[in-house]
């Protein structure tokens, strides 16, 4: 047995001049940023303020800018494709060897999922929920940073991927028996299957931790009935995960277990069956796709309300909606596979309960006009992302329901048809929500707004190159075109194709007037600033509190008694004439002390992971007892809190004197 | 807790300081948060669980439970884990009034009625694989091993579990933190055992049934 497993030289591709180049600029960037911080002396400063944190406004912060950076990867992968293809029609061979390419669009679904939209979602739940909730932190707050952390490593072992070995090229489910060893000798699957088991399971923490949260860890006297809508959403989705990953879980499991010991779980010999895999694997996916869009309706939800200046219409049936959703997302998952040939009764089935899940959608549209219906609407860029999104999750919704019509889905399955209507429920519904979110929720946790300008240049430049992007694409799967063709023969698509690659384009462009915003709002902050920690006029908690928060977040625990918190205490103040008022009676705060637990198991997951992927034993039991000690440190420390003095709070509270005492 | 604040005529006002009092303890929030654990984990088995169900039939002309499974063997396994419970349940029952000792014995009572059962199951295994039904041989064995494995890893990490704990409570005592997590053991311990429950029918019984 070798030292190294399957490891050696020949695993980095020196050959390929695209990989090696791309390798090359990540590197110089990398390397940059490092020497920037160490010239810098910023270590110490990032290692206690910021990796070490159990603090949940800065864990969602770092979620976010993981994300956004993963984005940026998964979209080169797309530019990769769209660009590719649109080359590589008739006598053309384009520019990707399909070895590549395959990789590619495997990477760009994984990651696009996985490591954008996941931590996108998470990470706007992890900043937002606890300070509408009015309370100090989640119900475990190491284990929030051991989350992130786990997420980072699976967003590591893709990225090495990119340069040591190979990644997936099975498409993003993965379906055996093409990802059998038998069909996939490599190592690319394996770096699929170890990266999404690592992050998955920060991913099952999350939702426990917030599950626990929202509904143990309330203001006083907010019901259930009292909470804002994001937290609804986001008690849905986190629901949902502690429900379905642990499915995905179990499934990657029984697939690594037929990789690694020879199992017959999906193989073709030994009566395994392949059809399995998919179902499995969908029992997860189908709720996955509501884990992902719930919280972005939350968002909606707030951003709607709060810009026209007027309670969210149907908050009841807006919950309810969400819960039936919540429930419904498990009854639908054949309609992923209607070509399986369960027989007219099952599919009859799926495809009627598919049809019944977009009611509850609907209901949350119509509330959501209805609440701007008479509003005085402020166009701020967060209502324009939503406004989009409503127009585009609308159609993606219904070409879902064309989709859902079992006889219609044996034409339209693995078309480029289907490619179209996931992306635009996806890039209409999830992303959009989260740049709602952003441009919602930035003020609260840096103190000053986004630019505005630059912020609806970006949002026009998404929303017109999505359309260009992907309407071709509905037209392309009706005329026949299936999706992942390396290179396709039939001339006629190709005018539709060039457009497909101009909207990426248009796209990208969107994507650099977002690094523009930002970079013009850091610069010209002063300008920008907000001291009244309630840019918009806010109707929830975490605008009663200055921006940024405190580490305390709540200096005095508020007290509920409606929906529309922080709102109705702000008409009570105006109609009783009150003055902005200082809280005289502070006590001290227990406050979790920081952690290096979550880096410390995460860095363990990924040599554990790593060497699993290359058969390096050794390596192996290395990781899994490094995280097991690290996890033995952890219990056996002895201050888990520490007590944050008055002085500290009346000082804080002096400095920033709020506008109107809740 | 909740009728008697519900029994008391109370003002809006009061009812408010009262809850405000009343936050969930720290206590019942890592116990509400392990009990979500422990169903997302419940879930996790009953994937296997349907994963066995439909590839019980694919033995791929290799033995079936019926060839395999010894009766007598798995009612001895059945014995220890549930008696292991009792004992668990006695040693909460001595955390809950301090008695150390106590504490120490019912967990080493615990512990090696675990280890019996582990070791019965590893013994069953061994002999499974020297009469040529390893987990390669069938889709059926890769399904078999896979689910009860899972439960037997369980098993494992909740042996170390107790191990750990036993040493938590001789170097830092009865504190809050070290009895919050013995609770969350005992209810980790009672969780194996309700899989154990639907294993033992599902596997066993069904799988020599004619």
């Amino acid at each position: 047995m070798n030292f190294l497993g399957k490891l050696s030289w020949n695993a980095i591709p020196f050959d390929q001049p695209i990989i090696m180049g791309t390798v090359a600029v990540m590197g110089l960037v990398i390397a940059g940023i490092l020497a920037w911080i160490t010239i810098k002396g910023y270590w110490l400063y990032l290692w206690r303020e910021w990796l070490t944190s159990v603090d949940h406004k800065r864990i969602g912060v770092m979620y976010y800018i993981l994300a956004l950076i993963m984005m940026v990867r998964g979209f080169a992968d797309a530019i990769m494709m769209r660009s590719h293809q649109a080359i590589a029609v008739g006598g053309a061979q384009g520019y990707l060897p399909p070895e590549h390419f395959d990789q590619i669009f495997s990477a760009h679904g994984v990651i696009m999922i996985f490591f954008v939209a996941m931590p996108l979602m998470i990470g706007l739940m992890n900043f937002v929920v606890p300070l509408q909730l009015g309370v100090r932190d989640v119900a475990f707050p190491t284990l929030n940073s051991v989350s992130l952390w786990l997420t980072a490593s699976g967003v590591l072992l893709t990225n090495v991927s990119l340069v040591v070995g190979e990644f997936a090229k099975t498409g993003w489910w993965n379906y055996p028996p093409l990802s059998e060893l038998q069909f996939s000798p490599g190592v690319g699957v394996d770096y699929y299957l170890w990266s999404v088991q690592i992050s998955g399971i920060g991913t099952l923490l999350t939702g426990i931790n917030f599950v626990a949260t929202i509904l143990k860890m309330r203001a006083p006297g907010m019901g259930l009935m009292q909470m804002p809508v994001f937290c609804w959403t986001s008690l849905a989705t986190n629901l949902l995960i502690v429900a379905a990953f642990p499915i995905l879980t179990a499934t990657f499991a029984m697939l690594l277990l037929d990789r690694y010991l020879g199992f017959h779980f999906f193989t073709l010999d030994g009566q395994g069956n392949q059809m399995m895999y998919p179902n499995l694997f969908w029992i997860w996916g189908h709720p996955e796709v509501y884990i992902l869009i719930l919280p972005a309706f939350g968002v909606f939800s707030e951003v709607i309300s709060t810009f026209s200046g007027k309670p969210l219409f149907g908050y009841r049936s807006m919950v309810g909606a969400t819960m039936a959703i919540c429930v419904l997302s498990f009854l639908v998952w054949l309609h992923h596979f209607f070509t399986m040939g369960a027989g007219a009764d099952v599919n009859g089935f799926f495809g009627v309960m598919t049809m019944i899940i977009a009611v509850p959608t609907g209901v949350k549209v119509f509330n959501w006009l209805f609440t701007m219906y008479g509003g005085r609407v402020r166009f701020t860029p967060a209502v324009l992302w939503s406004i989009g999104f409503m127009v585009t999750f609308v159609i993606g919704g219904m070409t879902g329901v064309l989709m859902a019509v079992p006889p219609n889905d044996f034409q339209l399955h693995n078309s480029v048809f289907l490619v179209a209507h996931f992306h635009n429920v996806a890039i209409g519904g999830v992303v959009f929500g989260a740049m709602a979110g952003y441009n919602y929720w930035f003020p609260k946790a840096f103190g000053f707004t986004l630019d505005e300008r630059w912020g609806k240049a970006s949002f026009w430049c998404w929303f017109i190159g999505f359309y260009l992007a992907f309407m071709p694409l509905y037209a392309l799967g009706l005329m026949g075109m299936t999706r992942r063709m390396q290179h396709t023969n039939d001339l006629s698509w190709e005018p539709w194709l060039l457009v497909a690659v101009v909207g990426a384009f248009v796209i990208g462009l969107g994507i650099v007037c977002q690094v523009v915003q930002l970079i013009v709002s850091i610069r010209w902050r002063k300008l920008y600033r907000d001291v009244t920690g309630d840019p918009w006029n806010g109707r929830t908690l975490e605008w009663s509190i200055p921006s940024p928060p405190p580490a305390w977040n709540f200096s005095v625990l508020p007290k509920v008694t409606t929906n529309d918190a922080f709102w109705s205490s702000k008409q009570q103040a105006r109609a009783n004439g009150d003055e902005p008022s200082v809280a005289s009676e502070f006590e001290p705060i227990e406050a979790p002390t920081n952690s290096a637990t979550g880096v410390i198991a995460a860095f363990f997951a990924v040599v554990a992971g790593f060497a699993l992927i290359w058969h390096i034993w050794w390596m192996a039991g290395i990781g899994v007892l490094g995280a097991f000690v690290t996890m033995l440190f952890f219990a056996f420390r002895d201050e888990e809190e520490f007590e944050i003095p008055v002085e500290r709070i009346v000082e804080f509270e002096r400095a920033h004197p709020s506008q109107v005492s809740p | 807790m909740n009728a008697a604040v519900a029994a008391l005529p109370m003002r809006h006002d009061e009812l408010i300081s009262a809850l405000d009092a009343r936050q969930a303890p720290k206590r019942t929030v890592v116990a509400f948060g392990f009990w979500v654990f422990l169903l997302s984990d419940i879930v996790m088995f009953s994937a296997l669980f349907a994963a066995y169900a439909v590839l019980v039939h694919a033995t791929a002309g290799g033995p079936t439970g019926a060839h395999l499974f010894d009766q007598r063997n798995v009612a001895i396994e059945t014995a220890c884990l549930l008696l292991s419970s009792y004992t668990c349940g006695l040693m909460t029952l001595s955390i809950g009034s301090r008695r150390r000792g106590a504490t120490y014995l019912f967990a080493a009572v615990t512990f090696v009625l675990g280890a019996a059962f582990l070791a019965l199951e590893i013994s069953e295994f061994a002999s499974m694989v020297a009469h040529g039904a390893a987990p390669q041989r069938s889709a059926f064995l890769s399904a078999f091993f896979a689910l009860v494995g899972c439960h037997g890893l369980h098993v494992t990490a909740g042996l170390l579990w107790l191990v750990v704990m036993m040493a938590q409570v001789q170097i830092r005592g009865f504190v809050p933190s070290v009895e919050r997590r013995l609770l969350c053991f005992s209810l980790f311990w009672h969780a194996l055992d309700i899989i154990w429950v639907g294993l033992f029918s599902v596997v066993y019984l069904m799988g020599v049934a004619p």
